[in-house]
């Protein structure tokens, strides 16, 4: 009995740390553009969202899925098309996006959904060049060019989005909107039982779950959700390309979870913001980016399998299991 | 002129053939893939890494050492094959007892290494390999004109392919291989050296992607950027044969490069997509894929 | 009989978390057949797969011939001369007959030459292109010990080679354990039924609770009735 007590009061302990330290986040957010680059910490918070979206399905379902650059590239074209060639307002040209994504979420999750593991990677980075060719080939994409010149227009009438401010916490708005939606998610009876697929997918079936309707819901809140990321990211750069529908675009952000904490809530975040942040610094260096990303996933997948916030939790919230260290 | 459904019979056969030797690299590829992943359990996303990697060690053998073609088609595939020994003792020996995505997650990140590497050195542009001269030419087949070394492509593949069937099926080295893919532990126990069959199967598998990469060489461009988008064709051709079988792999590869080229002639726009189509038709017809034996 | 061919010294043994074995000792000595009782659960097939080194971490001693086989590597054990018959027989679907039969390599001179096996086993024969799977149990288990016979081992180990085989063959393979062990062949048997194993081994080890409770030769069966009785339940 002591040793759960004790357990509870560790447990009460690290709940009011997260409060804490997610107050403490979102201050620091809402203060950043004071001292930051707007536009940098703009491009960390669509990637966040983007990253923290695919978690939803790597890390609480447990499916990876190797093709989402379609969903976050995809929407990125979507809005960016509606918002220019239509005159639509940003929301709703965000909206076009995300509702895109789920639809090519819902079309990709049917067909991976048919196989496991490694076959679903394969198959939806294969379905995922697919849309690249397509977007290659497709008119409305305007081609290696892109969309440019997008409007970021006035939001619901009366936010004008060109004034950098307004445009930053419109961002971070959403950014905590998509962030809570997760959350929400993850911790809810539907989040419960993709948990116990992601933990053992034939207990689930014989339990009586139709363990394929769960994994196709997840896929496409996961894809909508990685649309409103790149939607976003179309109205605040004022452009879509084909850079975003790559296969390196959803390398990208695997390693991202990778590197942050797959299945933590923070971890894909922390990666996005650490990924984002090297690329910067190396776009000037002269280093090469591919070789600095393949390095530190060769090094993730050896040696750090838990991510910076998995360890993190792993060292405060389980020192008696401190002899696993590191083994993921 | 002849013409079969509107279509001149000479573009026909001129995109069949080019089907013919897309298959060719699609059946070797697939086939290394097929090898690793029964022993390893790992889908090797470096495999058109090392594809590469053999059409640039060739190119630089005869750059900066002038060691011609004949000379690279033995040199090129002991590196290629060398290298991945060397990965898979350092490193995927670690990774046996996860989840198979830590193996697929690993060679992703080594690919993007590799090919920045060629990428920082050498830039995205091609360099041209000049097909060597006993095979330059061509032969006039009465029907078609073959470039001679196009032929070789498909000739040399052909028995790449048989032979590795042959050495899987036939050999005891081959018996071993299988074995161990059905119980590593029991064979182990039997006194074979498991582990170092395992770092020979990735070693084949390594020098297989080699050798496609130095055979198309003189047919495609030398570039970092020609192992990757392939790759992702071959993924698609392993879905649509399932990894369970050898055969399968092969035949698959060769199939699939035949109906692209096909496509190319009849509606050329789709001819990127095609594999991809026929991957989603297999998905709803038989999601285990045409030789597929695993669930 | 001075040296035992086989010694295990406090041996332990875990699957995963679960501890399964709590310290085993036991000696086999060369020439001997010597079988291991116990109910379901009490750590038989892991003693066998423990001494083999099939488990994921085991710990004590495991003499052969006098050297240690604790922390050597899986794939020596066999070249020490120590052959593994697995309880699900480990017969290979993708391998013919013929390959199954020449799978393991052999380790020493000594062993039976395929066309000796072929004698004792003529079905083996008859099939020898079809795949290893398509066999009857029976034959099944047949191939298993066979393979072994090839390799030149001095010691079996067999793991409940009569579990769900007709009368008809469980005799044979009663006959073909004694042929063996008038070859001279070392055997550690698992083994459930009891009758049959009554009738091959020359010593019997009573295990419980991953431990070997005590030891018995064949003479002292009778009296070791009631003990066989309240351990066994037979």
């Amino acid at each position: 009995m002591s040793e759960l007590t004790l357990q509870d009061e560790r447990n009460a302990a690290s709940v009011r740390l997260e409060r804490a330290l997610v107050a403490l986040g979102i201050v620091a957010l809402i203060a950043a553009p004071f001292f930051v680059y707007p536009i940098f910490i703009m491009k960390m918070l669509c990637f966040a969202l983007f990253a923290c979206a695919f978690n939803l399905l790597l890390g609480y379902t447990g499916l990876l899925s190797f093709g989402h650059a379609t969903f976050f590239g995809g929407a990125a074209y979507f809005c960016a098309y509606a918002v220019k060639a239509w005159g639509w307002p940003p929301e709703a040209g965000i909206l076009l996006g995300m509702g895109g994504a789920a639809v090519l979420g819902l079309v990709m999750g049917f067909f991976a959904i048919r196989r496991q593991g490694i076959y679903f990677a394969m198959i939806t980075l294969a379905l995922a060049q697919m849309f690249y060719f397509f977007c290659v080939q497709a008119p409305f994409t305007e081609g290696e060019d892109g969309i440019q010149g997008v409007p970021r227009g006035t939001l619901f009438g009366i936010l004008d989005l060109n004034v950098a401010m307004n445009m930053y916490y419109v961002v971070l708005a959403i950014f905590l909107i998509g962030v809570f939606a997760i959350w929400r998610i993850v911790n809810s009876p539907f989040g419960m039982i993709l948990r116990s697929i992601r933990e053992n997918e034939n207990r689930a079936i014989s339990l009586g779950y139709s363990v394929g309707r769960y994994k196709l819901a997840a896929f496409v809140m996961s894809a909508a959700l990685a649309g409103l990321a790149g939607a976003t990211k179309a109205i605040v750069f004022q452009f879509a390309t084909l850079t975003d529908v790559t296969w390196q675009m959803s390398g990208e952000v695997i390693l991202m979870n990778l590197l942050g904490g797959i299945g933590t809530m923070a971890g894909p975040a922390v990666g996005a913001g650490l990924v984002v942040g090297l690329e910067n610094t190396l776009a000037t260096s002269g280093f090469p980016v591919t070789i600095a990303t393949g390095l530190i996933f060769m090094i993730c997948v050896l040696i750090f399998r838990r991510g910076i916030v998995g360890e993190l939790y792993a060292r405060w919230l389980a020192p008696a299991e401190g002899g696993e260290g590191g083994k993921g | 002129m002849t013409m079969i459904f509107g279509i001149p019979i000479q573009a026909l056969l001129g995109q069949l053939l080019v089907g013919l030797i897309n298959g060719s690299f699609y059946a070797m590829l697939s086939l290394g893939l097929a090898v690793i992943f029964g022993l390893l359990r790992i889908i090797n996303f470096a495999h058109g890494a090392l594809y590469m990697l053999g059409a640039f060690i060739g190119y630089l053998l005869l750059v900066h050492l002038g060691i011609g073609y004949l000379p690279a088609l033995i040199l090129v595939p002991l590196a290629v094959g060398v290298f991945g020994m060397a990965v898979e003792r350092a490193a995927l020996s670690r990774l046996y007892r996860l989840d198979p995505l830590y193996g697929l997650l690993f060679t992703f990140g080594m690919a993007l290494v590799i090919e920045g590497v060629f990428r920082f050195y050498y830039g995205v542009s091609g360099n041209p390999y000049a097909v060597p001269s006993l095979l330059a030419g061509g032969t006039n087949l009465g029907f078609m004109f073959l470039p001679n070394y196009r032929g070789w492509v498909v000739v040399a593949s052909l028995v790449v392919c048989i032979g590795t069937w042959l050495l899987i099926e036939k050999t005891r080295l081959g018996s071993y291989l299988r074995a161990a893919t059905e119980n590593p532990e029991l064979v182990q126990a039997f006194g074979v050296n498991v582990p170092l069959l395992l770092t020979l199967t990735y070693g084949l598998g390594a020098a297989l992607a080699g050798l496609a990469g130095i055979l198309a060489a003189p047919v495609y461009q030398v570039s970092p950027l020609m192992g990757s988008d392939l790759i992702i064709v071959v993924f698609a051709v392993v879905v649509i044969g399932g990894m369970g079988s050898i055969l399968g792999a092969i035949v698959t590869g060769y199939m699939l490069g035949l109906a692209e080229g096909l496509t190319k002639v009849f509606y050329p726009e789709a001819s990127n997509l095609v594999v991809f189509v026929i991957m989603a038709i297999v998905l709803l017809l038989r999601p285990a894929g045409l030789f597929g034996r695993d669930a | 009989m001075s040296e035992p061919l086989l010694a295990v010294r406090d041996l332990h043994a875990w699957y995963g978390e679960g501890h399964a074995l709590h310290g085993v000792n036991l000696d086999v000595y060369r020439g001997e057949t010597v079988t291991l009782l116990g109910r379901n659960g009490v750590g038989k097939t892991t003693t066998l797969r423990a001494i083999m080194g099939l488990v994921r971490k085991r710990e004590g001693s495991v003499f052969f011939n006098g050297s240690d086989l604790i922390g050597l590597p899986l794939h020596r054990v066999a070249h020490q001369g120590l052959g593994f018959v697995p309880e699900e027989r480990g017969i290979f679907a993708t391998l013919s007959v013929d390959e199954n039969l020449v799978l393991p390599p052999v380790v020493a001179e000594g062993g039976m030459s395929v066309e000796e096996i072929f004698d004792l086993f003529p079905n083996l024969k008859e099939r020898r292109n079809s795949p290893g799977t398509r066999l009857s149990g029976g034959e099944q288990q047949m191939l298993a010990i066979a393979r072994i016979l090839r390799t030149g081992v001095q010691m079996l180990l067999l793991d409940e080679p009569t579990e769900g085989l007709a009368p008809v063959i469980v005799q044979r393979i009663g006959e073909l354990l004694a042929t063996l062990k008038k070859r001279g062949m070392t055997i550690l048997l698992v083994e459930q039924n009891f009758r049959f194993a009554a009738r091959i081994a020359d010593r019997f080890y009573l295990m419980e609770h991953g431990k070997v409770l005590e030891g018995f030769p064949v003479a002292e069966l009778a009296a070791h009735t009631e003990t066989l009785h309240e351990v066994l339940g037979v």
